[in-house]
């Protein structure tokens, strides 16, 4: 399977998790928010600054259908994180064809 | 398991705040080593598979639930250092966009999901793949079971945290229980994801699977035509 071919398919599997699937995701309490409650801790949790905003806790502002605000700000959000993250990534690769047969940790170090 | 502002003290956050910056300082260094044109893709792409993946919440137990950290499953399929900022990039769009993991938090959740996860993970994965053969097919189960120790483990370092600068007074005993107890069990589904995921990409482009190059490397060279049309 071609490279390309492989980040395609999984990113489409992304988008459909994020943007389809976590409509079905489970809506009860986290492992540690659960025990946070069964502890007795968790009304020291405060908001987030951010609890506001137009995307806050998986749903966008102004959509009222909650199959389409939940997947709508789960395919946003996939694509900011694969915007920054594949960003960083290409940021600090080694460039150029010869990097393309490092095998090993160390082997890098000659290659340049 | 994202911590949200407020469950630890000023101190502890401004610590964990410490930690985070310099663990991602020197992954931007270590994954120098583990990216190039080939590997860059994959970082982007398994950084989106773990955001996605992070929100389909699985039901655990009776009352709660629990979604993969992905720290073990970036570490294998793109390296340690990279799994660091992969995690962390996901954790920062999280606190930032969608309020998931407070703010002040943030080196707190990018030193326990982005660190001590990937870390424990990836140094299991590097232990158990030193003492079995070196076979692709081992890759994948080997991962699985990195990938279930690192949540109770993560876990417990948000308990030594707690430990340390926790907002109430909660006897630890409890809560190193609750927290390891239930953790363990959403474990379970961190290993199965990340089996299915290791073994399908194994299966296919072993060659992009950072975990899997010493297993390829043992192997007898041979010719196969399909190789040809990979590059």
């Amino acid at each position: 399977m071609r490279t390309r071919t492989l980040v395609i398919v999984g990113l489409v599997v992304a988008l459909l998790l994020a943007g389809v699937v976590s409509f079905y995701a489970s809506a009860r309490p986290d492992g540690l928010e659960y025990v946070a409650e069964k502890t007795g801790f968790l009304d020291t949790a405060e908001d987030s600054a951010t609890a506001e905003g137009p995307l806050s806790d998986y749903s966008t502002k102004g959509v009222d259908d909650p199959r389409l605000s939940g997947g709508l700000a789960g395919v946003l959000g996939s694509l900011v994180v694969l915007v920054v993250a594949g960003g960083l990534a290409f940021a600090v690769r080694r460039r150029g064809r010869d990097s393309e047969d490092v095998r090993d940790d160390n082997a890098g170090a000659g290659s340049r | 398991m994202h911590v949200p502002d407020g469950f630890l003290d000023v101190p502890t956050s401004v610590a964990t705040g410490a930690v985070a910056v310099t663990g991602v300082s020197v992954a931007l260094r270590g994954a120098r080593r583990e990216l190039d044109d080939r590997t860059a893709p994959m970082a982007g792409l398994v950084a989106t598979f773990v955001f996605a993946t992070q929100m389909i919440n699985f039901p655990v137990g009776a009352g709660t639930s629990g979604h993969l950290l992905g720290g073990a499953l970036a570490a294998v399929l793109v390296g340690p250092w990279t799994a660091v900022l992969c995690v962390s990039v996901v954790l920062l769009v999280q606190a930032l966009m969608f309020a998931d993991g407070g703010i002040t938090a943030l080196g707190t959740n990018i030193t326990l999901m982005g660190i001590v996860a990937v870390a424990v993970g990836w140094l299991l994965f590097r232990v158990i793949s030193g003492v079995l053969p070196r076979k692709l097919v081992l890759v994948a189960p080997i991962a699985a079971v990195a990938a279930f120790v690192s949540v109770p483990a993560t876990a417990l370092g948000f308990v030594a945290l707690y430990s340390l600068g926790g907002a109430a007074p909660i006897p630890l005993d409890t809560l190193t229980a609750a927290m390891v107890g239930w953790h363990a069990l959403i474990g379970i589904g961190e290993a199965l994801i990340t089996g299915l995921v290791v073994g399908s990409v194994t299966a296919v482009r072993p060659d992009l699977v950072h975990g899997a190059r010493r297993a390829l490397g043992s192997r007898d060279l041979e010719i196969r035509s399909t190789l040809g049309a990979t590059r």
